[in-house]
């Protein structure tokens, strides 16, 4: 067994899942400077709604091939209600606030849903297995993979290259692009930015419920997980680069095979090595690898 | 002013020490737990002061915790003075050292920071057993300058041994608030640049707060632990952190005993809520937090200040 | 009478703006300079370099007589040497009399006192004698964030003349300040600079306030300096007319 190609696969793998679940916060921060904590929250929120709706699609005995297209509209379904909700029911009576303040404003979102999921679905696991067992096993570099495994990967690239061409090939990615660069001038161009802002949030929280759907045939879906992936997600985005497609894809891999070498050569570390590889790009380069460093005037 | 503080203060301060005496041992151990949280949230609130909102105080706290984990498991040291002063001397000693590189930055960025290198002591702390891992370690109950305590003597000694602590913080904080060093916090929030043409060092002033913050975080774990008699990884986690944020905006950045109050206030809240109802008190705590972010920006403090029975500073 | 401040071949771009390039200045102790010059001709680059908030690529400063190139802000004000800003930098969410006082702390070293209070009563004394002569003393108790524009440029200067210094740089006192209003705060500015003894340097685009308080004049435009002399001389001078004032002759 050759250990590194090990930890190459598994990087690869689990640096996948982690763009599908990251970028949604870039782009978020990037278009509305603002660090949305609930992004766990809609990655829960996904992964339930897609939980659920493949066990009950499933037992309805509907054809399992296209339990795939369950999750994606669930994940849809999902980013399209809660992404609005949120925008324009909670967030916007903060604009023109501080960095901080909104920070805390989706804090409160955040513990918000937290219940709310827990009374919507309960607190008993979720177990959708199906989509994952169905695609069947592989091997390669003489260990044993699932199907379903690579197929995220190839899910992420899809993403990202569908989002590289909406930003660099349409008119309205041009014009977020434009936002994220420079918010004053856009505005000075006039840019609808509260159209941008509704817009770029329901895509972020799509994006989110996205990387939630696409995960749940793979756990078992509990209260609790989007504890976890919002630190992993902001380890991501900081690495990469807040705002940045190409950041959040490298932050996604450097954090993802980082992880997996510590798996595999010293368990005890793995932790402490994402957040320790977060310190230093903070440390090192704040803005991010792809990110850009923030001019102050006086 | 500062005269009608210290009265009221003392008055307080005497009547909880008295009311001991006669609380239930759940409110016994609320208030203990929740003055010893407290402590924390009021370090954190003199870095908000200042306009940085750190979101790792989570280290410190655990970091404190741990050390009196340590001494009292693997050391056999169970003296309450003793561990208390450890847990300080850690916490700030560890300050010391990653201050130094939280000064040089702000806002999100010092937030994200403060965040990782909790979550660094997180990680270190789950994945090994000479920590005790997952499960965490047990304290046993402290001695007091040499005596051992029966068990409603020893609640009550460190309900009072808490209370003895955050009067003398609070006082302490008192003068900060009023003094030169404290007024600095709004002026580096109001204009850093301008601090600095003045003629002092903003840096220099950040991280003395920060060490300050990280001294109070480490005593408050320290407390808390030998109060619940168990310390885990969990007080490092970020969740923990964002509680004592959330307390912090609760109660605002006006006053000495706001944070204190607050703490209280969550702790009770926290406790009737989840016996009640398990599954809405986290919604209720963020619509409590939404409200207070949107309508009363300087926290439940300001309700009182209206009142005339407070002042903001 | 000496030069209280000289600099020599101050040089500094931005990419590909020449901010400043070969500034030779030399300041008189006691007189006041103006400097003009339009939009991005490098003025307030130029106040930046000298009191260390930016370092320049060549050149060097050098403060009554001792070489301060590339130190500190906060330094170079302990050795006397303050400025105003363009925005009146000030502390928004406190009293007009607790700026001076977070400034006199910082200038007597009490800043690093957290025992003492602030609002202490020789200091409090002291900085309305301040505020008095600045004639913001009716403004004591008021939040900053709430002062009309003229009460928040003479702060912002008040703030700079807590520590008595030798030299003070103006970053266009009067900007944004009524006309009737610019006569008062210049009155005001120079009644406080000769009882303190202070040397002053001032950026300005008002041109009569130019002509009539300054001793000296500087004239800048693409970061260098394009004439220097009596205020009429320069302002007099064709260059500077086309450049700076924009007039065709």
């Amino acid at each position: 067994m050759n250990v590194v190609a090990a930890i190459a696969v598994d990087g690869t793998i689990y640096a996948a899942w982690l763009f599908v679940m990251s970028v949604g916060l870039s782009l978020i921060y990037g278009v509305m400077r603002i660090l949305n904590i609930a992004h766990g929250s809609l990655y829960a929120l996904g992964a339930y709604a897609g939980a659920s709706l493949v066990i009950a699609y499933v037992n309805h005995g509907y054809p399992p091939y296209l339990s795939y297209l369950v999750l994606f509209g669930a994940a849809l379904l999902v980013g399209l209600i809660a992404g609005p909700l949120i925008e324009r029911g909670v967030l916007r009576w903060a604009y023109g606030r501080d960095e901080i303040v909104l920070l805390l404003v989706t804090y409160s979102v955040f513990l918000i849903l937290e219940d709310v999921t827990k009374l919507i679905w309960g607190v008993n696991a979720y177990n959708a297995s199906q989509p994952y067992a169905l695609l069947g096993r592989v091997s390669v570099a003489g260990l044993v993979y699932s199907v379903y495994d690579f197929m995220v990967v190839g899910f992420a690239v899809l993403v990202g290259a569908i989002l590289w061409w909406v930003f660099n090939r349409t008119h309205a990615g041009r014009l977020i692009l434009a936002v994220i660069h420079d918010q004053e001038v856009s505005l000075a161009m006039g840019i609808n930015v509260p159209r941008m802002y509704l817009a770029a949030f329901t895509g972020g929280a799509a994006l989110a419920a996205l990387g939630g759907a696409l995960t749940a045939p793979m756990i078992s879906v509990v209260p609790g997980i989007s504890v976890e992936v919002i630190v992993l997600a902001f380890a991501v985005v900081v690495v990469g680069g807040l705002g940045s497609l190409e950041g959040a894809a490298l932050g996604a891999l450097i954090v993802g095979l980082a992880r997996s070498a510590s798996v595999h050569l010293l368990p005890q570390i793995e932790l402490f090595v994402i957040y320790g590889v977060m310190a230093l790009v903070l440390v090192l380069r704040p803005q991010g690898l792809f990110g850009r460093a923030e001019v102050r005037r006086i | 002013m500062a005269g009608r503080a210290t009265v009221v203060t003392g008055v307080v301060t005497v009547a909880l020490a008295i009311a001991g005496a006669w609380l239930p041992t759940w409110a016994l151990f609320l208030l203990t737990v929740a003055l010893g949280k407290g402590l924390a949230v009021l370090g954190l609130v003199f870095l908000m002061r200042a306009g940085l909102v750190s979101f790792g105080q989570g280290l410190y706290y655990a970091a404190g915790a741990y050390t009196v984990g340590f001494l009292s498991d693997r050391v056999g040291i169970h003296d309450i003075f003793v561990a208390i002063t450890a847990a300080a001397i850690v916490a700030v000693a560890l300050a010391a050292l990653v201050g130094l590189l939280m000064v040089q930055y702000r806002e999100i960025f010092f937030a994200m920071l403060s965040l990782a290198f909790s979550m660094i002591l997180y990680g270190l702390l789950v994945k090994n057993e000479a920590f005790g891992s997952t499960d965490g370690i047990n304290v046993a109950p402290p001695a007091f300058a040499g005596m051992t305590l029966g068990l409603p003597g020893l609640r009550i000694a460190l309900y009072l041994v808490v209370i003895a602590i955050c009067v003398v913080v609070v006082y302490a904080a008192h003068r900060y608030v009023l003094s030169p060093l404290g007024y600095l916090a709004h002026a580096i929030k109001d204009g850093e640049v301008r601090v600095e043409y003045l003629g002092a060092s903003v840096r220099r002033a950040v991280y003395a707060k920060y060490l300050v913050a990280a001294g109070l975080a480490g005593v408050s774990g320290a407390l808390v632990s030998l109060a619940v008699g168990h310390i885990d990884p969990e007080m490092a986690y970020w969740t923990t952190s964002g509680e004592f944020v959330f307390v912090a905006v609760l109660g605002g950045t006006g006053g000495v005993l706001a944070p204190l109050l607050a703490s209280v206030v969550f702790e009770v809240g926290r406790s009737f809520a989840s016996a009640y109802s398990p599954y809405t008190w986290q919604l209720t705590l963020g619509v409590v937090m939404l409200l207070v972010i949107l309508f009363l920006p300087r926290g439940l403090w300001s309700l009182l200040e209206v009142r005339g029975l407070a002042r903001q500073r | 009478m000496s030069d209280i401040l000289v600099t020599t071949g101050i040089t500094r771009r931005f990419g590909a703006v020449v901010a400043a390039e070969g500034i030779d200045v030399r300041v008189a102790e006691g007189s006041m300079v103006g400097m003009i010059g339009p939009n991005g001709a490098g003025k307030t680059t130029f106040l930046n370099i000298v009191t260390g908030y930016i370092k320049p690529a060549q050149g060097t400063v050098e403060f009554r007589g001792r070489d301060i190139t590339g130190l500190p802000p906060r330094e170079i004000a302990s050795l006397g040497l303050t400025r105003s800003f363009q925005i009146a930098q000030l502390f928004g969410t406190l009293t007009v009399i607790e700026n001076v006082l977070i400034a006199l702390g910082v200038a007597t070293g009490r800043a690093q006192s957290w025992w003492h209070p602030l609002h202490d009563r020789a200091a409090v004394a002291e900085a309305g004698e301040l505020l008095h002569r600045f004639t913001l003393d009716h403004l004591a108790g008021q939040r900053v964030d709430t002062l009309p524009q003229g009460a928040r440029k003479l702060l912002d200067i008040t703030l700079a003349m807590v520590r008595k210094p030798g030299l003070l740089l103006l970053d266009e006192p009067t900007s944004g300040v009524s006309a009737e209003e610019k006569f008062d705060v210049f009155d005001i500015l120079v009644r406080v600079l000769r009882a303190e003894g202070t040397t002053a340097l001032f950026i300005e685009h008002d041109m009569e306030m130019v002509a009539r308080y300054a001793d000296r004049v500087l004239a800048l435009a693409d970061g260098k300096v394009i004439a220097r002399g009596a205020p009429k001389d320069v302002l007099g001078d064709a260059e500077v007319r086309r450049l700076v004032i924009g007039v065709e002759d």
